[in-house]
């Protein structure tokens, strides 16, 4: 018997999971199940071709689908202290980040970037929710500040995709001190008169959606995204009934007149070319694919110089 | 009769005895008892004081939530006058987690606003413990911006677990209202300040908290999250609270290292409880001073002082 479970099954097995494709080529919807190509998923943005199921999206594969040709300029965001409170639960906050940031290849849990939407120049800010949940904590908090700044600077709107379960608890106070913060950057916003628009993705909860994500002049969400305070199971144990069916996902929070819309994603490019061109009392955007403007032509007509592209993306950059 | 916390058993213990001898002697007039009586007493304010010398997190959690502590209304009593509570939000509902309204200060009107907690069973469910539902926070945002209309000062006292986790506290937008109540509290042009007198729990606190000063009681604490709800998600068991404790840094002392808190109210030997009017004094005295600092400072200064305050904190972590 042993001979057959320890070597003939694990070599049998291994005849056939050889067989198995690739998994970085296929991925399996998690709404129906359906197995996508990841090249079409990819270029649908993530969203199921077949039954519209939004799945998580980098920072980096937002901003490639939404800026124009996929060209985009990083904003620089200040680096905060490290592990300001030394914290260690069963593993150090340290080595936390640096399996994040391997497993992730980004820096940390937000993108900043500049660039242009139907050639509309906007500052667009992602929360990457695939990097330590998109926690809220000191970098996160520099980030939409350095967002906020850049904005004022150029005179742009600030389009701000959010997805997070909350703060950072390895940054303690310091991760709740971003809610006061991030509202700071939001009035610098609205004192310029700037459009501040957030398009809320699945999932945003905690002090995320208790601050800056829910201080936008206009609230999109992408479809089914869970948008919520307190969860739902923390909320189940304190009440101790169950919620109704689709309870804090992003219809039911329409449905009761927290969000301005919901949109899916394949959409909210042109939705938000649209709205924030109606806001700035520009033209109509024109229609139909444009030509990827050239690097130095990312500079809006009026505004300041924004041409020190220390970071210029392009599509073939980006994996 | 006072409420033990299980680390003060032992002092209960000795406490117990001291009492039990004097009842002894209460009922048997031969006895003297009074060098043996003394002799406890001294032992148990001798425990006392080494049990509350150097408190760990986690006990500090457990006084800062202790049932007998001075809580809000105990303060307003105590320390303003002509208090007149200002009700609702004008929308659905007035939240009795909340309480705040009109009231003088040294004889200065102020608006004062805080977390109510309750001190019985009927008050504390009538109060829902202090947790506030989204009604609460407009009614502060109301206040708050009532107060800056007529040039008031606010006075922000804290003490919630948090903001109430409900169903219908969700469907009316409970992270909404707290995201705009910090926004008031970041735009009026009136001084803003802020004590937190027991528990400041996450949101729920910061929405009263984002002010132009932050006092702390010596005991209090102030946290993103409780150490049972931090245990619970980073170790898998809420039983890991004294380890999330430690490691949240949560503790007044701590807060000020970390710039959070700018000053810390000394409470009395074995805790705010214990002497309940040494402590509403303190605090009196400290909202004193702190309004005192910002007298004279016109609209503008207090608002770019708020936001000095928020946009530098973290920029130096704890020392060690």
């Amino acid at each position: 018997m042993n001979w057959i479970t320890n070597y003939v099954r694990p070599r049998i097995n291994s005849i056939f999971s050889r067989r198995e494709v690739p998994e970085n080529l296929w991925q399996k919807c998690d709404g129906c199940g359906t197995m996508l190509f990841h090249r079409e998923l990819s270029d649908n943005l993530k969203v199921c071709t077949s039954c519209g199921h939004h799945m998580g999206i980098t920072p980096r594969d937002r901003f490639k689908g939404l800026f124009d040709g996929g060209i985009f300029t990083e904003v620089e965001v200040p680096e905060p202290v490290t592990d300001p409170l030394k914290f260690k639960d069963q593993k150090k906050y340290p080595d936390r980040m640096k399996s994040a940031q391997k497993s992730t290849g980004e820096k940390e849990a937000m993108l900043v970037a500049t660039g242009e939407i139907g050639r509309t120049p906007i500052v667009a800010a992602a929360q990457d929710f695939s990097f330590m949940g998109g926690s809220m904590g000191m970098y996160v908090g520099n980030a939409i500040i350095a967002a906020a700044e850049k904005a004022v600077e150029l005179g742009r709107p600030l389009v701000l995709f959010s997805a997070a379960g909350g703060a950072r608890m390895q940054e303690g106070i310091l991760s709740l001190m971003q809610m006061p913060r991030t509202t700071v950057a939001i009035q610098m916003l609205k004192e310029a008169d700037l459009p501040y628009i957030v398009v809320l993705t699945h999932p945003t909860t905690g002090g995320v959606t208790a601050s800056y994500a829910m201080l936008g002049d206009v609230q999109i969400a992408e479809p089914n995204a869970l948008i919520c305070f307190a969860g739902p199971r923390v909320i189940e144990q304190t009440i101790r009934e169950k919620l109704p069916e689709g309870f804090q996902r992003a219809e039911y929070l329409l449905d009761h007149g927290m969000l301005d819309r919901v949109t899916p994603r394949t959409e909210m490019r042109d939705e938000l070319i649209t709205i924030t061109r109606m806001l700035l009392g520009l033209s109509p955007a024109i229609q139909g694919d444009l030509p990827a403007p050239d690097a130095d032509e990312t500079t809006a007509p009026d505004t300041a110089e924004d041409q020190t592209a220390e970071n210029t993306e392009t599509e073939a950059d980006v994996k | 009769m006072t409420q033990y916390l299980d680390f003060e058993k032992p002092l209960a213990e000795i406490e117990g005895k001291a009492e039990e001898l004097r009842a002894l002697a209460r009922a048997n007039e031969e006895m003297d008892v009074a060098d043996e009586a003394a002799a406890l007493d001294t032992k148990a304010a001798q425990l006392l004081e080494d049990l509350y010398k150097d408190l760990t997190p986690w006990r500090k959690c457990q006084v800062a939530r202790h049932p007998e502590r001075p809580h809000c209304r105990d303060y307003i009593d105590a320390l303003f006058t002509e208090y007149t509570p200002l009700a609702g939000d004008r929308n659905f509902a007035d939240d009795h987690a909340v309480m705040g309204g009109l009231a003088r200060f040294n004889d200065q009107p102020v608006m004062v606003i805080g977390h109510e907690k309750g001190s019985d069973t009927k008050s504390r469910i009538e109060r829902n413990f202090g947790m506030a539902r989204p009604e609460g926070y407009r009614k502060a945002i109301r206040l708050m911006q009532m107060a800056d209309k007529f040039g008031l000062p606010v006075v922000t006292l804290v003490d919630t677990p948090g903001a109430y986790p409900g169903k219908g506290a969700e469907e009316r937008g409970q992270s909404e209202a707290i995201a705009r109540a910090t926004e008031a509290c970041l735009q009026i042009r009136v001084p803003l300040i802020s004590v937190v007198i027991g528990e400041g729990g996450s949101g729920g606190a910061v929405a009263f908290a984002t002010a132009n000063r932050v006092a702390m009681l010596e005991h209090s604490i102030y946290s993103v999250i409780s150490p049972e709800g931090c245990a619970s998600i980073l170790w898998k068991d809420a039983e890991k609270m004294r380890e999330a404790a430690e490691a949240l840094r949560l503790t007044a002392q701590n807060l000020k290292e970390l710039g959070v808190a700018d000053t810390i109210i000394p409470e009395p030997k074995g805790g705010a409880h214990r002497d309940r009017p040494e402590t509403i004094a303190a605090v009196g005295a400290a909202i004193e001073t702190l309004l005192k600092e910002l007298d004279g400072k016109d609209g503008d200064a207090l608002v770019q002082d708020r936001r000095k305050k928020f946009l530098d904190m973290g920029s130096k972590g704890l020392a060690a």
